[in-house]
């Protein structure tokens, strides 16, 4: 990196996401050369750092936090493997093991299979892809260490069945390795054949699958030589044995005298333990929450769902880059003092002219609502989003995409630097998967306030996610509404208990990743009368699950259809974390625009249009919405490119879904040519597709009544929260906002157009 | 890859007066062509005062790769960052020099 460029030298994270007054969230940092840094709590109001923006607000907040603590570094323990404490019955002087490997990165170096070696690598043995690419068993005794290999490379994205053997009496060391499928020219099957002398010593030594046991620091596990691929299957037995009678016995493993351990990864495929089904039940626990329900070398195709065949999704795919808890040291933590008001807070870290802000949610006191509106952060959105790598990795590819130069911030530099701070849902791993895990247990560097997205805008310039609905905020305070915040993630825990308390709820600018719980949640609790203000586009798109033991993980596959950077591979759209299909919640049966009334109907990163009214605005149920607006367009301002209508734009579409009593108020006008439909648009490409173009790529601006006396309005567009604050607030964005509001939070019910007529 | 060509004087005008949002056809071909070309530098921007000084900077594309800051005086408006990436390209595939100011 250029000596010239900025660079983040303070990061942290929290344990949790919001909490409650009483409960107690702990912050934990980490320093590159800076000693002493001072932490504040403050309270986020807005930080639109755009010269139209309202510019960074936040409110000091006197907690015993406020102080100066010492700068440390604290190191990421990366990459996915699984533990097997160490036990005496899992010593042998002989031993065979195997296994079955789909690899992904042969040739990328060490990578450790199946291994009991102690850190320095002079005691134990090891079953590893060597230098060459080759499956290879190291012995290492007081004699010295032994490495045989097979020679040749295994096959990249090819099952084998891999393994070696060590006899003890003779010191006679075989290895193989025999793929599923072989072509002329390459043929990846392979022996080798050594000795190794002296007696082999693991006592105390723990065992680790696709990685070698490394440093242990507090709660963080390190490992080393981690491995890119699936692993299936591993087995460990007491006694030497040739290829041929490891692969016979791999099936049948429980009935050998000699078997020591066989893991069953098809086993309790939801949690993050790795059963042994052998005699001594080695179980061992996953780090760092590699991704499971992964097609084993068995799968035939004749099942897609992994819980309808389990024994076909035998599998784990492990990475190098998978992180899930840094589980760093507490520097400091806050007990929510009571009395202090629902909001977004955040710890503030500061040390001469480096800082960071690290985030969270104050809720209302549990089992109550201090008002009758909740701002219900995307927080899901967020995780899905976080660490994005798009721009520092797509370079110039991102021009042609957005329509503009990225502009690269001093996170972006660090994530392309530090992969150990892991990856968005948008990103592939290092192996070229896709990354279907993403955990808020470290530092998210681009959910802060005042960081935008490096490719979203000319130079990185429009407010996204976390950052784009902070001015929600600010708009509520200064119009003098009352509301609480609650996450996704309180959602997804509590439902519509959780909802219920209130009367109206409003999302950010996109809140695109929804677990089955929070649409339930959502979708009943308009049922029941409450009113939902969309204020965003490509909303309620994705479908996620949540871990059930790791709060803060969550699970995405890209199946089937929707915009997607990776497509998850066949067989493989169930999700390992609630064992439900993944993919679009439209490919589901459960369309956006049932709930919403619009539905994703396009994208574009450069400029953003306006709405313009229609004849139905004048419909006297829309009265409310209008009232002292004559104006027939609607926000051609903002700072998200300029308009209200952009970036990602919903309509609606009877025929997807949409409420038969939805009212269309006001449609976009004025996207680019960069505006393109999502895939689920396109049954068939066409030449009239883009922005200017297609009638169906717009923004919608909707209002229906719900049969429960609730109502949903829809802006249909991410930028409309950006176009709040303009003019001081005197514009009428916020003006059909607040009117929206106003009524939306009137206990009286909506009562519709009534049966319908013909 | 389309070639450009040098006597389209009227896409450079338009892009000048329009670097970002709705663009002809032409020009938007142009720009595809411009910024995947394999013989350009890859330029990006790197943000030096948040949302308002920007240096030019050159960052191929992959994992692992150097972000370099190049010698050319900050930016405090990104569409004048596009500008002069802008030229930048039409000399190297052109020969010819465009005016410095937008």
């Amino acid at each position: 990196m250029s000596a010239d460029l900025p660079r983040k030298r303070i990061i942290g994270y929290a344990d949790k996401l919001s909490l409650a007054p009483g409960e107690t969230i702990a912050f934990k940092a980490s320093c590159e050369d800076i000693a002493q840094y001072r932490a504040d709590i403050v309270r986020l109001v807005c930080a639109d750092l755009h010269p139209q923006g309202r510019g960074w607000i936040e409110e000091e907040i006197a907690t015993p936090v406020s102080g100066s603590y010492p700068g440390r570094e604290q190191a990421i323990p990366v990459g996915s493997w699984a533990l097997v404490e160490s036990a005496l019955g899992l010593c042998s002087q002989s031993l065979t093991v195997a296994l079955q490997l789909w690899p992904t990165t042969p040739h990328k170096g060490e990578q450790a299979l199946l291994a009991r070696m102690d850190i320095a690598g002079s005691r134990g043995w090891m079953l590893l892809i060597d230098d060459a690419g080759a499956i290879a068993l190291r012995i290492a005794t007081a004699e010295g260490v032994t490495t045989v290999s097979t020679g040749v490379a295994v096959q990249e994205r090819v099952w084998s069945f891999v393994g070696a053997s060590f006899d003890a009496a003779s010191g006679a060391i075989r290895v193989w390795q025999r793929p599923q499928k072989t072509w002329p020219g390459h043929d990846a099957t392979g022996d080798g054949e050594g000795s190794a002398r002296g007696t082999l010593d693991t006592a105390g030594l723990s065992l680790g699958i696709a990685a070698r046991p490394g440093r242990v620091e507090g709660p963080r596990r390190f490992c080393l030589d981690p491995c890119n691929g699936k692993l299936e299957a591993p087995r460990l037995y007491g006694r030497a044995m040739e290829a041929g009678e490891a692969l016979a016995l791999q099936e049948t493993a429980a009935r050998e005298r000699s078997l020591i351990a066989a893991w069953d990864f098809a086993r309790d495929t939801m949690g993050e333990r790795v059963r042994d089904t052998g005699p001594s039940a080695h179980d061992g626990c996953l780090i760092n929450v590699p991704t499971r329900a992964m097609t084993g070398h068995n799968w035939d195709c004749s099942v897609m769902d992994w819980k309808a065949a389990p024994q076909q999704y035998g599998a784990i795919h492990f990475h190098d880059d998978d992180i899930a808890d840094s589980g760093w040291e507490t520097d400091f933590a806050l007990t929510v003092p009571q009395g202090l008001k629902s909001g977004i807070y955040a710890a503030r870290l500061v040390a001469g002219e480096q800082s960071d802000h690290i985030p969270f949610v104050v809720r209302a006191p549990r089992g109550t609502a201090t008002a009758d509106a909740l701002f219900l952060m995307p927080s899901a959105s967020y995780l899905a989003y976080a660490n994005e790598h798009g721009a520092i990795e797509s370079a110039g590819a991102m021009d042609a995409f957005s329509g503009h130069l990225s502009g690269l911030s001093a996170q972006d530099l660090l994530l392309g630097e530090r992969p150990d701070l892991g990856y968005s849902l948008y990103c592939h791993h290092g192996d070229g998967s896709g990354v279907a895990v993403s955990s808020r247990l470290r530092p998210v560097l681009n959910m802060r306030p005042g960081v935008t997205n490096a490719w979203v805008g000319p130079a990185g310039t429009f407010p996204w996610q976390f950052n784009a609905d902070l001015p929600l905020v600010d708009f509520l305070e200064h119009e003098g509404f009352a509301f609480d915040v609650a996450t996704d993630e309180d959602l997804h825990d509590e439902g519509l208990d959780l909802l219920s308390r209130y009367r109206v709820v409003l999302t950010g600018s996109h809140p695109e990743y929804y677990s089955k719980p929070m649409l339930d949640a959502l979708d009943g609790w308009l049922q029941r009368g409450g009113r939902l203000m969309y204020l965003g586009g490509n909303g309620f798109y994705w479908r996620v699950a949540f871990h059930p033991e790791i709060k803060g993980v969550m699970e995405l596959r890209r199946g089937e259809d929707g915009i997607r950077d990776w497509v998850s591979q066949g067989g493989e759209y169930y999700q390992a974390f609630d064992g439900a299909y993944g993919g679009m919640w439209e490919r589901q049966g459960r369309p956006i625009h049932a709930l919403a009334g619009v539905g994703m109907a396009g994208q574009g990163f450069d400029i953003s249009g306006f709405y313009r009214r229609t004849a139905a605005s004048r419909d006297p149920r829309a009265a409310f919405v209008f009232e002292g607006i004559e104006d027939e367009i609607i926000g051609d301002f903002g700072t998200v490119g300029g308009g209200a209508a952009g970036i990602e734009v919903d309509r609606c579409d009877f025929a997807k879904g949409s409420p038969p009593n939805t009212l269309v108020l006001a449609s976009s006008e004025g996207l680019s040519d960069l505006y393109y439909p999502g895939p689920e648009e396109i049954d068939n490409a066409r030449p009239f597709m883009d922005g200017s173009q297609n009638p169906n790529l717009r923004a919608d601006m909707t209002f229906h009544e719900t049969a429960g006396g609730g109502a949903v309005f829809s802006t249909g567009s991410i930028a409309w929260i950006g176009s709040l604050s303009w003019n001081g607030f005197d514009n009428n964005v916020a003006g059909v906002t607040a009117n929206v509001l106003r009524r939306f939070l009137d206990p009286e019910p909506f009562q519709g157009i009534g049966k319908t007529t013909t | 890859m389309d070639a450009i060509d040098p006597a389209r004087k009227d896409l450079v005008e338009e892009f000048r007066a329009r670097p970002v949002g709705r663009q002809s056809g032409d020009l938007r071909r142009l720009l595809n062509t411009m910024r995947r070309h394999p013989d350009l530098p890859p330029y990006i921007l790197v943000c030096t005062r948040p949302q308002r000084e920007w240096r030019l900077a050159s960052k191929p594309a992959g994992r692992g790769v150097t972000t370099t800051l190049l010698d050319h005086p900050p930016f405090h408006d990104p569409l004048e960052a596009e500008w002069q990436v802008f030229r930048l390209r039409w000399k190297a595939l052109t020969g010819e020099d465009l005016p410095h100011e937008r």
